[in-house]
């Protein structure tokens, strides 16, 4: 809804309906240079130099609306709209624009209202001659890194860029580049498909992960499989099912290479399931889920299962430089060793580490050097060539190169310490030590 | 898993050998036996060390001084990687040199990439430590890291040695008698 409170009587007449015909006719008496200036902005003109008569006639033919492109002037009526809630989308340039001329002559009150719903129809319009309008916000320098190309995507311009772009760009900037009152549009807008959707719904828990040979998101090179089955299939297949959704993502806090396994509490974990055709569950509903997910595999198990709120996925990334985990690997040494050998490690406390990105996810990740801290560790004694060890460190230390020392790219390391080539046979996970989602009494 | 330990130990693959595929360039750029090693992750990324017989790690030789300044606008150390996908580091072929190394007898040699790709990094502890280079040039003393382009990552190789051939090519130098290097 759009409300105009005329402050400066220079555009427009004081109107308390919503309007797009910019011909409305005053209610009162009017000098004939404000006919005038309404005129002339129809012509499209802006400051035009051509003289009508004050009497001369509005025209007859009717103009699309530069703000809503024809959706509020032809795809309002009853045979058009349906009585569900509509969420209407409008490109983003016009709507802009007009918002500044009307900031600068009207007091304006909030247009568009944000609703809530588990249900959303979307009615979309398209309009090809001014889908270039907002290409102007990627050549103004100030705001051009608010667009990343990205191959996946078709045009660099998404809703989310412009948003940006327009919240960056100075309001001059922005009229210099930008026609003030806005060109009329030739044409009016086209209506695409009404889509339908269901609110996602995010429900969270812990997973444990008991095999040495399951990924945790599914292991595909060159579009082919290469190992089956993955932690994040494994949870969503009966909450895909129960929920009849069309799909997921997955996310947690943190990650564990194949061959790791994940003990005690588990490692906390949300899951957006998207288009879900049956949303509501009660408790006793999502602890059958969780009993039918735990039962389907013993290579995972999954706790605290939940529904949650699209703000509570962010809980699980915060915080993750504070975060600690504990940890414990089996250790082989070159060198033989002794009890004593092992003395030492127990009053290591607090290590700082710097450890540059290990080689083998230097292909996908930034170089860089990442300083972490290993808080404590403990030892023990297997057999001359093994040992035991405990560590609890710092979120996003990568404890195989703390072991190995990742040809020197890793210092401190076990090997220095122990002035031994040392290798890590085994890992598990003992904790994540994050205190969300919160514990479901069983 | 206590169990396959006490074997394991014997014959336990190293991060090396679990990892790495080992390539080699023998007597490059025609000198005899300065060999390098190519150890090739299974991600891709390669890193470049001395094979076990170049001359550099012969007859207790000491490191004078290592440079990575190979001309006078290019220097290794200068090479600068920003982003995931490494932008702004230099691009190197096969004969690209990546240092020079000087011996205490003042015989000088140069390490080349031996393969196509981005350089990442070099190794700027053995500018410090030139003894790692002699102790562990094939872990911590490597040489550099280097990022083949993903279409190339296959064919890098195929102006390499496999280990075997590798052997096979040195077990003929001692039959041959060849000087030892």
């Amino acid at each position: 809804q759009w409300m105009f409170r005329s402050l400066d009587m220079d555009l427009y007449e004081a109107d308390d309906q919503p309007s797009c015909e910019a011909s409305d006719p005053t209610q009162t008496e009017d000098p004939p240079s404000k006919k005038l200036k309404l005129e002339t902005l129809q012509a499209g003109d802006d400051g035009g130099t051509e003289t009508l008569t004050a009497n001369a006639e509005p025209k007859v033919q009717s103009e699309i609306c530069v703000a809503c492109l024809g959706v509020l002037q032809d795809f309002c009526d009853q045979s058009y709209t349906t009585q569900v809630i509509i969420e209407v989308l409008f490109i983003f340039p016009k709507l802009h624009q007009s918002y500044i001329l009307l900031l600068d002559n009207f007091m304006l009150i909030t247009p568009g209202v944000k609703i809530q719903s588990g249900f959303e129809v979307s009615v979309g319009f398209t309009h090809a001659e001014t889908d270039g309008d907002c290409h102007f916000l990627y050549v103004a320098t100030t705001c051009s890194d608010c667009f990343k190309p990205t191959k996946n995507k078709a045009s660099v311009f998404t809703r989310m860029a412009v948003v940006k772009a327009l919240e960056k760009i100075s309001d001059q900037k922005f009229l210099s580049n930008y026609p003030c009152p806005p060109v009329h549009p030739a044409t009016r807008c086209t209506p695409l498909d009404t889509t339908l959707l269901h609110a996602s719904v995010f429900i969270a828990g812990r997973y444990n992960k008991f095999s040495r040979e399951l990924p945790q998101t599914p292991w595909v090179i060159d579009g082919e499989r290469r190992m089956e089955g993955s932690v994040e299939e494994l949870i969503a297949g009966p909450l895909l099912s129960s929920f009849r959704a069309d799909g997921f993502n997955f996310s947690s806090s943190g990650r564990e290479d194949v061959d790791v396994r994940t003990l005690g509490n588990g490692r906390p974990f949300a899951m957006e399931l998207l288009n879900p055709h049956r949303a509501r569950f009660n408790k006793a509903e999502i602890r059958q889920l969780q009993e039918t997910i735990n039962t389907s595999s013993d290579k995972i198990r999954v706790r605290d299962l939940q529904i949650v709120t699209r703000e509570a996925m962010g809980r699980m990334k915060e915080g993750e430089e504070e975060k600690t985990k504990t940890y414990s690997a089996l250790i082989w040494t070159k060198k033989p060793i002794t009890h004593t050998d092992l003395d030492f490690i127990k009053n290591i406390k607090e290590l700082k580490v710097d450890q540059k990105t290990p080689l083998r996810v230097l292909h996908r990740r930034p170089l860089a050097v990442r300083q972490r801290v290993i808080h404590s560790m403990s030892a023990s004694f297997l057999d001359t060539h093994h040992f035991k060890l405990q560590l609890h460190t710092q979120a996003g230390t990568y404890i195989k190169e703390f072991v190995h020392g990742d040809f020197g790219r890793t210092k401190p390391n076990l090997c220095a310490l122990m002035d031994s080539e040392v290798d890590i046979l085994e890992l598990d996970v003992e904790s994540v030590d994050v205190d969300w989602p919160p514990a479901v009494p069983e | 898993c206590v169990f396959a330990m006490e074997e394991a130990d014997k014959t336990a693959p190293s991060v090396t050998d679990r990892y790495y595929t080992r390539w080699y360039k023998t007597d490059m750029k025609g000198k005899p036996c300065e060999d390098h090693c190519i150890l090739q992750h299974s991600n891709r990324i390669c890193l470049i060390t001395l094979a076990e017989t170049h001359p550099i790690l012969q007859n207790g030789r000491k490191i004078k001084n290592i440079n990575y300044k190979i001309s006078d606008g290019c220097s290794r150390l200068n090479n600068k990687v920003s982003g995931k996908s490494k932008r702004g580091g230099q691009f190197l072929t096969e004969f690209a040199p990546l240092c020079r190394i000087t011996c205490t007898d003042n015989m000088e040699y140069t390490v080349f990439s031996c393969i196509r790709g981005r350089l990442l990094e070099v190794n700027e502890d053995i500018l410090k430590h030139p003894d790692l280079l002699l102790e562990k040039p094939s872990t911590d003393g490597y040489i550099a890291v280097i990022l083949p382009k993903l279409e190339e990552s296959k064919s890098i190789t195929n102006g390499l040695l496999t280990r075997e051939q590798y052997e096979e090519v040195v077990s003929k130098r001692t039959s041959q008698q060849q000087e030892p290097c």
